[in-house]
């Protein structure tokens, strides 16, 4: 789970770095969706180094979701009688949503791909501009596309403010003086990291980028 | 004090089991929880009924043998106090009170709310120990250690090993019980030689037994008598990576 779960984290931080672009212009965020592709080139060819990352990436969530079923089940076989009563003691609704909230952003997902990267379900269709898909993705007549993405996000958000700090003390790397600053690294991180994925689509849906 | 008990009755390992309940008076706020429960016991025993099978031993609080889930919380939501140790003051006049076993597969229930621990023992047993030099006792200061280490040593092994933990996860994990047996010893000098091996053992048998895995959630420490710190499965986590990628 720690493992899988940095790379994804990783990803997710030059991900938003990126998708940040579009406020620098159209152009910007096209050429930056064009390098990304042309990573490395010449030494490695067209879109090489950018398939090897998506490689890395779906394997990372292919073995976070193993991961998490096999967590699940064997947890199922430990309590086969479940408690009459039982009051959660340790503070933390971030905690208490982990698995829902993997199941809710996986399902985002699939949509996520479906809009911006594969134009499925995006009014440009695939032939487009990245950008061009972007803004008209979240045009203010498609509202209800950014209130997708503000819930999504925001369980990404309460998805890592225990994801973190969970992946350090899982990799042995926590101790008592440590929690709290790691703590607060945790949700500074989820913070950012909401604040930097929305402000795109808001700032798109609200006509504020064109 | 009159209290409602909802307390689970199971006759025996193969009993399916089932919540009964049952009215006690005139119970005083000076008694413990258990001592409530022997009020009720001598009343049923009175009646003619089979008592309420309860472990409990020392009712000092430092056994580790007392446990219930008392309203849905380890030892009751009184924090890092055991069930023995629980006064009916912390409870409300005419209160509903639901009483359950410890809950994981590892735990069977043996009659009531008394569960088999005995795979707590199997885990200290894989490894919960140090090989120590037979002869006369060495000088206090020949080995020296670190304060901050003994100090954490110490707060690790103050564990009871009453299986808390394990009925508060929601994974049914034994992390923190394990976590904080390894780390007793691994912070010592004394447990330096068999540090890898220790944690391996320790965490392959608690994996076998079929505890559930820690997802972080500080449940266990939460309910902890002990106040176990969560910390002390950090520093399993380290030894057993350790352990594995040598």
């Amino acid at each position: 789970m720690a493992v899988t779960g940095a790379v994804m984290v990783l990803f997710l931080v030059a991900h938003m770095a990126g998708n940040l672009k579009i406020f620098l212009g159209k152009d910007s965020f096209n050429e930056y969706a064009h390098a990304l592709r042309t990573l490395f080139e010449p030494l490695l060819p067209y879109r090489t180094a950018l398939t090897i990352l998506e490689i890395v990436l779906v394997v990372s969530v292919l073995a976070h979701m193993w991961a998490a079923i096999s967590l699940a089940r064997r947890a199922g076989h430990a309590r086969p009688v479940k408690y009459v009563a039982k009051k959660s003691q340790a503070n933390g609704y971030a905690t208490h949503i982990m698995r829902f909230g993997g199941l809710t952003i996986a399902l985002f997902v699939v949509w996520h791909l479906l809009d911006l990267t594969f134009g499925v379900v995006n009014p440009k269709g695939f032939d487009s501009a990245p950008a061009d898909r972007m803004v008209a993705g979240f045009d203010p007549s498609r509202w209800w596309v950014t209130l997708i993405y503000i819930v999504a996000v925001v369980m990404v958000g309460l998805h890592l403010r225990h994801g973190i700090w969970s992946a350090v003390q899982t990799l042995g790397w926590a101790n008592r003086a440590r929690y709290k600053a790691l703590k607060g690294t945790a949700a500074l991180v989820s913070v950012v990291l909401v604040i930097g994925f929305l402000a795109p689509p808001l700032a798109i849906t609200f006509g504020v980028v064109k | 004090m009159n209290l409602t008990l909802k307390v689970w009755r199971q006759s025996g390992p193969q009993d399916k089991g089932r919540m009964v309940t049952y009215r006690v008076e005139d119970i005083s706020p000076d008694m413990s929880f258990l001592e409530m429960l022997d009020v009720l016991n001598e009343r049923l025993i009175l009646e003619g009924d089979d008592p309420i099978a309860f472990d409990h031993d020392c009712r000092e609080g430092i056994c580790g043998m007392c446990g219930m889930v008392i309203n849905g919380v380890a030892h009751g939501e009184q924090r890092a106090t055991t069930t023995c140790q629980l006064h009916m003051r912390h409870f409300e006049d005419g209160a509903e009170i639901t009483i359950e076993p410890w809950r994981a597969a590892p735990f069977p229930v043996v009659k009531d709310l008394v569960v088999d621990r005995s795979s707590f023992d199997r885990i200290i047993q894989a490894g919960g120990f140090v090989s120590v030099p037979a002869g006369s006792a060495p000088d206090a200061h020949s080995v020296p250690v670190r304060k901050e280490d003994a100090d954490s040593a110490f707060d690790a092994a103050t564990c009871i090993g009453c299986g808390a933990c394990v009925a508060a996860c929601p994974n049914g994990s034994a992390s923190l019980f394990t976590a904080a047996k390894i780390t007793h010893l691994s912070l010592l000098p004394q447990g330096q030689p068999e540090r890898l091996n220790r944690a391996k053992a320790m965490v392959d048998q608690m994996d076998s037994e079929g505890f559930g895995g820690c997802t972080n959630t500080g449940e266990c420490t939460a309910v902890c008598p002990k106040g176990i710190p969560l910390d002390t499965i950090a520093q399993m986590n380290a030894d057993y990576l350790k352990a594995n990628s040598k």
